[in-house]
Order: structure tokens, then C-alpha cells, then sequence
């Protein structure tokens, strides 16, 4: 990590970029924050290690709009996302710097807390520069250690790979974290029947607050003027929680990014109700995949999206499986 | 609704303009019979159909919802029925993931001439619909318990 810090102060004071956009230590050991860095001094609180899951692509549609480039840090999952804001013009190519990190798969706070580690005061084995198989944890009730992969993001266990798809350079090293298939829980809900998969998804998503956090933190949700805050509708007043966009919200906002989200698990990292957010996204993509031929959203930023495309031959609505 | 009374569904019929809503005329000067469960709702183009009305139909009340519009390769604007036709898959199938049975969603290409598809359609759509009872999920996906 200390390489990748120089090479950022060095960016910085050629004048290839005027600032980084990164992860800046949070309060605790486990909450590290998206930040801009303006000068080198401020590099002095960069962090980047194992629970640094901010995907940071969408701050680069602010920082399209600042003066001069940023250097942007992105994870291969991230570069998807990244791809995608390309193809729908919301970011300027020419105003990021991509240094493409390595990632040896994110952590989950929650999952600390599931497993019943409290008090925590500080952490080692998250460093990006280690080998990431255990974290040994410091906290008031004495250590602890968990094995990384226990603790790791959903998203992690059912890695799109470790390639960048777009940057500048890259650095430092990646660890495969892939050991499962990330359409097995899908497949489980589709075949319940009609009943329990309702009352399965009544149950989740009866425990949103409607915080917004899902669709402030989705990449794909980058609209200027967002549906869900028109004061014409009755969704933007919180306590009208009976209304049709309330009732609906989830399923609506996984409409809106059919075909555009690229599966990076956000809205499930950030979700404070842990709603599993990703299973509606990943049915879309899942069908998307079956009906229309395999698609990864932001694989490159030129290919037409699904639904902004036909054949002739598509198969009808009555016809699938 | 008392037990003796037969179950009358609630089914939104969304029809376009320029092919099903005149195939629904057509219907009614031929003179053939349709149930008058079906309310149809007339839409420029079957593309027009935003996810969100099927979505706001349900949870309206709704027991079923029919889209229809112009044949593939026929459409008024050339291509809306073809954006249509994978937006309604898509849809569909989430509808069946959150627990609304397929049956209950229905696409039919439906021409300005084919009055007596238009009505047969609609005679066997209510009929299903009879048979798969009251929808009574939706209502509210949110609704605290």
C-alpha cells in the first residue's frame, strides 16, 4: 500500500491529476469513507485494505464535472460499473485516472457482528498487502480470529473475476475469492411456490425504512432528477408509506437498472435492514442472460443494453419458461 | 361477495391504438360476445405500457393484466412492439419471482382485423383468471405485518 501512496503523491505533483478520490480511515477500524484527497498531505489518512467495499465509480460523476483529472481508485468490480456510467455518458474518460487495485475480496462488518465479535478495537490481517486468510481481532472481550473468508462479502463469494476492464495502470496484487455460483439463490426462490416466494419477499422487504441508501449508493441509479424524489408522487414524504411507489420500490428500482447493473452488490453491502437486494437485480440478469444471450453490463463501454435492443426472432412473453 | 355469487375478476386490458383497440371495435360491431370484466384501457403503442401501470394495476386490485398490440413487424411506429415484447418478458417474469403467477400476465399480438381473435382472447383470458381465483397478492409487497 505504501507504493501505491507514492505513486499517488507523485501523480499528484507532476500535475498529472489535482486529486485522488479513495478511501480515507473512518472513525473505526472497519468503516473506512470514500473521500477526495485534495493535496499530498491529506494521503496521509488513505487506507486501503480489506473493508474499503465502496465502489467509487459514482463519485467520478461529480468528479467529471471538477476542474482538472482525478485520479480515481477502482476494483475490478468497480471498472464494470465505471464502463457503464461511460456508455451513459455520465462520466468523462478524459477527466479520471484509473489506477485499477487489486482486491483480495471485501469484508463485512455485519458479519463480524453475526458472528458475535463486538467491541472491536482493532483489526489486523485486512491488509491488502497480507494474505488475507485470517483476521485477528483485538476487541474489548478479548482477541479473536475469524477465518477471511467467513466474513467476506456475498458479493465476493460470486466474483465476476479479477480483471480490470478499463485503467491507466494497476497495482498491486488480487487473490482469487470466487467459490460459488451467484444464480443458486435465485434458482432456489424461483422454484417455491407462488405462496413462499411472496411471503419469502414480504417478509424482507417489509423491514426496509425506505432510507434511500440502496439507490443513493447504486452506480447505475445516476439519474440527475430520480423518479423516487418528485415531489408530484407521493414516495418523497416518508410517511406515506402505503403509497404505490413505497409498496413497490424495490421492484420498480430494479426495473430502472435492467440491463445496466453490473452486479456489484452495493445495494446489499450498504442496505442497514440487510435486505438481499441483489436477488431482484440478479433475476434480471438471469433472465436477461437466458432470453437474450449472455450480457455483462459494462464489460465495455459500447455494446448495446438489452432492453435498448431487439431482434426479430425474441422469444414472447408467453413463451419462456 | 357472498358464497353464492360467482367471482367476477377485475382484468386491465391495455390495447393499442392502431391494431387491438380497433380489433376491439371490430369486435363489438361484429357483435361477438366478450366478458365485461375486461376493462380496456387504450395505449398509443403497446410500448407505452410502463412496467410501473401493470405494477399499479395489480396493486389496484386488479386479478389479471393483458397487453395487446399490433403483430410483430406490424407496429404503427415500427418498432415499439419489438421494445415491448422483451420489457414484458422481463417483467413477467419478476411478477412470477415475487410470487404473481404467470397465468395472471398476458401479452397477445392482436391485429385491427382480428376481431373474433380479440374476443376468443379475452373469453379465454377471463376464464383463466376465473379459475386462478382472486389475486390477492401485491396489494402491498410492503405491507407491514
Amino acid at each position: 500500500m505504501q507504493e501505491l501512496i507514492r505513486r499517488m503523491k507523485e501523480l499528484m505533483a507532476d500535475g498529472t491529476v489535482q486529486r485522488v478520490l479513495g478511501w480515507k480511515k473512518g472513525d473505526l477500524s472497519y468503516n473506512p469513507e470514500p473521500y477526495y484527497f485534495n493535496t499530498a498531505e491529506e494521503l496521509d489518512e488513505f487506507v486501503y485494505d480489506g473493508f474499503c467495499g465502496a465502489n467509487l465509480s459514482k463519485y467520478m460523476v461529480k468528479g467529471s464535472n471538477l476542474e482538472g483529472k482525478t485520479l480515481v481508485l477502482l476494483k475490478p468490480c468497480d471498472t464494470y460499473s465505471f464502463n457503464q456510467l461511460i456508455k451513459e455518458h455520465r462520466v468523462d474518460r478524459d477527466k479520471a485516472y484509473i489506477i485499477g487495485v487489486g482486491c483480495k475480496g471485501k469484508l463485512s462488518p455485519e458479519k463480524l457482528k453475526e458472528k458475535g465479535i463486538k467491541g472491536i478495537k482493532s483489526i489486523s490481517g485486512a491488509e491488502i498487502d497480507g494474505d488475507c486468510t485470517e483476521l485477528k481481532i483485538d476487541t474489548v472481550y478479548g482477541e479473536k480470529t475469524v477465518a477471511y473468508k467467513d466474513v467476506m462479502l456475498e458479493r465476493c463469494h460470486v466474483c465476476k473475476g479479477k480483471e480490470h476492464r478499463i485503467y491507466d495502470e494497476l497495482m498491486l496484487e488480487s487473490a482469487d475469492t470466487c467459490d460459488g455460483d451467484r444464480f443458486t439463490d435465485v434458482e432456489i426462490i424461483e422454484n417455491l411456490p407462488a405462496d413462499e416466494k411472496f411471503a419469502y419477499f414480504r417478509q424482507e422487504l417489509s423491514k426496509c425504512i425506505r432510507c434511500n441508501a440502496c439507490r443513493n449508493v447504486c452506480p447505475a441509479c445516476n439519474c440527475r432528477k430520480c423518479v423516487f424524489d418528485s415531489t408530484k408522487f407521493d414516495s418523497e414524504q416518508k410517511a406515506n408509506v402505503d403509497s404505490f411507489e413505497e409498496s413497490m420500490f424495490h421492484i420498480i428500482r430494479a426495473f430502472h437498472v435492467a440491463g445496466r447493473c453490473t452486479d456489484c452488490g452495493e445495494c446489499s453491502r450498504v442496505c442497514p435492514q440487510g435486505i438481499p437486494l441483489h436477488l431482484f437485480n440478479r433475476k434480471f440478469i438471469k433472465d436477461i442472460n437466458e432470453y437474450y444471450g449472455e450480457f455483462t453490463a459494462g464489460e465495455d463501454a459500447e455494446t448495446k443494453g438489452p432492453l435498448t435492443d431487439y431482434t426479430l426472432e425474441d422469444l414472447e412473453p408467453d413463451e419462456r419458461r | 361477495m357472498s358464497m353464492n355469487e360467482e367471482f367476477r375478476p377485475k382484468i386491465v386490458a391495455f390495447c393499442c391504438n392502431w391494431c387491438s383497440y380497433a380489433g376491439a371495435d371490430l369486435a363489438g360491431s361484429s357483435r361477438l360476445a366478450y366478458p365485461a370484466d375486461v376493462k380496456i384501457i387504450r395505449v398509443p403503442c403497446s410500448c407505452r405500457v410502463n412496467p410501473m401501470f401493470i405494477l399499479r394495476a395489480f396493486e389496484r386490485g386488479a386479478d389479471g393484466v393483458i397487453i395487446c398490440g399490433c403483430h410483430p413487424g406490424d407496429c404503427h411506429y415500427s418498432t415499439g412492439n419489438y421494445y415491448a415484447r422483451r420489457r414484458m418478458t422481463l417483467l413477467f417474469s419478476m411478477l412470477d419471482y415475487v410470487g404473481i403467477e404467470r397465468g395472471r400476465t398476458r401479452v397477445e399480438w392482436v391485429s385491427a382485423a382480428e376481431g373474433v381473435k380479440f374476443s376468443n382472447t379475452m373469453n379465454d383470458f377471463v376464464e383463466t383468471i376465473r379459475s386462478m381465483g382472486k389475486n390477492v397478492r401485491l396489494g402491498d409487497l410492503r405491507c407491514k405485518n
